[in-house]
């Protein structure tokens, strides 16, 4: 890691697709620190997928458009450095998992990363073996994608980019095509690996299942960012309302007893019942 | 009125997606189909417009037996929206995509263009109307391929899964439309995980596991209810988890019951 830098440094930002009139993004500016569990959230359209492209280089490497500012992930600038690198920084996980699985095996699959990083065969081995079982799917090593449930394809797809060791997780919408059970899991996955030290950046609308989980939050709304803090600051606020983004029902149950409940401002059905237990006790 | 009867199907021998399945849907009615994966929803569903013909039992719509008709006769009349919308939409622009159902069933010009405008302003896709539906995002795509059924008027509309990557003010929208549809007298169906969205907008709730169904009746009741929820691997919507976090003496997923309830133990 470079002195001075945050791992992750997006400078005055903004973009507009090929073709499209209006920016997608407009000057936003952001860090993040090593070890941060960041969600991120707004309405549809306005950013999260764009921005999350921005921070492994896909824009504007790959789509083209009118990029302005600057994001450097480790110290690197995604505009002028080789895909390659950018890869073992930060690895991007889409929505579905369908679309970006492609090999025969699950092993290929995790194993396809690590190749094309001409590591030694022992190297990649290794690698693949720790990064199925760091998401749980030994067992799922020979089979084929296809036949996987889609919360397995998701950790395969994870697993996949765990074994380029990347300092950066970015999921776009992760759980959304998942069942609850599954999308829990896969939480429980991206829970387990931020203890280990990666840094994650998740884009979701179910704020209910991360809202405890995450270390901060921040709101997209218009392609600016609208709201940054802890998530007990960002979704206990009136804007995150006004925005209309799914406050989670603890905290609307929260917010209509108002000021009778004691302590800090609960974030799950569990942490709003010990507050009140607590109430009751003083 | 859907009437499944007893009702079987396996795509493999051997492997029973759905195993007996016995129901029936009114005119009017808005209800949830809920389960797991795999728990047989979305073979279930194509069972109501004839794409899939049942091996065992009967599915009739309106007294039609599906086996007796084509799927074109029965789409007429159930519109099926599939969950993943790039299994549905194919056609070079957004407006195109609209018209083209209204054209195969000779529906007149001037009616076509109408509906095709309502639907265009009916989920806020007037701004795409000449763009590839391949350019859209997910949640727009989700959003063209109902608006393409709901377009040419099916007596019923069967859902899978319409709320996914949808924020909060789209799944609003979404309610309100699911809502207006049924007053004016539309079956709807909707096949979903999203709880929440069941809890706070679909009066009646079918819960299936491993291809039967496990429970029928209101969603006020099922979703307080730990025992299928649970066996059917299903999460408690929010306010009912809170309910139970809270010891409620009446576990509700109605937001002012729950609020009331609490005012009333901490007085």
């Amino acid at each position: 890691m470079v002195i001075g830098l945050a791992l992750i440094e997006v400078r005055g930002v903004s973009y507009s697709y090929p073709d499209s009139p209006s920016p997608c993004l407009i000057d936003v500016s952001f860090s993040a620190e090593e070890g941060e569990f960041i969600l991120v959230t707004g309405p549809s359209g306005c950013g999260k997928t764009t921005f999350c492209k921005c921070l492994n280089g896909l824009i504007p490497n790959s789509y083209g458009g009118s990029f302005t500012g600057d994001v450097l992930i480790d110290g690197i600038p995604t505009t002028s450095s080789p895909i390659h690198e950018i890869a073992r920084r930060a690895g991007l996980v889409f929505q579905n998992p369908e679309n970006e699985l492609f090999c025969t095996s699950v092993e290929r699959e995790v194993a396809f990363g690590p190749e094309n990083l001409a590591l030694p065969r022992e190297e990649i081995r290794r690698r693949v073996s720790e990064a199925l079982s760091t998401v749980g799917i030994s067992h799922l090593m020979h089979k084929s994608p296809e036949e996987l449930s889609g919360g397995e394809q998701q950790k395969v797809a994870i697993a996949a980019l765990l074994a380029m060791k990347p300092k950066v997780l970015v999921l776009d919408e992760p759980t959304a095509n998942l069942d609850p059970v599954s999308a829990k899991s896969v939480i429980s996955v991206l829970s387990r690996l931020n203890a280990s030290g990666v840094t994650i950046i998740i884009v979701e609308h179910r704020l209910e299942m991360l809202a405890e989980i995450a270390s901060r939050c921040m709101i997209l709304d218009c392609g600016r960012i609208a709201l940054d803090g802890s998530p007990r600051e960002v979704l206990y606020s009136d804007l995150a309302e006004r925005i209309g983004v799914g406050i989670p029902k603890a905290i609307v149950v929260a917010k209509r007893l108002g000021r009778g409940l004691p302590g800090d401002r609960p974030l799950s059905s569990r942490e709003l019942a010990s507050a009140l237990r607590r109430g009751e006790a003083a | 009125m859907i009437v499944v009867r007893d009702v079987s199907y396996a795509y493999e021998p051997g492997r029973q997606v759905l195993d007996s399945v016995s129901l029936s849907i009114g005119d009017g009615e808005l209800v949830a189909l809920i389960g797991e994966n795999g728990a047989g929803k979305t073979t279930l569903v194509k069972h109501f417009n004839g794409l899939l013909k049942p091996q065992r039992g009967t599915v009739t719509v309106d007294g039609t037996d599906t086996r007796e008709a084509t799927v074109a006769t029965l789409a007429r009349k159930v519109g099926l929206v599939f969950q993943n919308p790039d299994h549905q939409l194919f056609a070079e622009t957004v407006e195109k995509e609209l018209s083209f159902a209204l054209a195969n069933f000779g529906v007149p010009a001037g009616e076509a263009s109408r509906r095709v405008e309502w639907a265009l302003e009916a989920f806020e896709l007037g701004e795409y109307r000449n763009r590839s539906p391949l350019t859209l995002s997910g949640g727009e795509r989700k959003r063209l391929a109902l608006a393409s059924v709901l377009c040419y008027d099916p007596q019923i509309i069967v859902m899978d899964e319409p709320t996914t990557g949808q924020d909060s003010r789209q799944k609003s929208r979404l309610a309100s439309l699911l809502t207006r549809l049924n007053d004016s007298g539309k079956t709807v169906i909707t096949v979903t995980h999203d709880m929440e969205f069941v809890a706070e907008f679909i009066p009646r709730t079918i819960i299936m596991s491993r291809g039967k169904v496990l429970a029928d009746g209101r969603s006020a009741d099922l979703l307080v209810n730990r025992a299928y929820l649970e066996s059917a691997s299903l999460l408690p919507p929010q306010l009912a988890e809170i309910s139970w976090e809270l010891g409620l003496a009446e576990p509700s997923i109605d937001l002012e019951a729950v609020v009331n309830a609490v005012r009333g133990a901490r007085r």
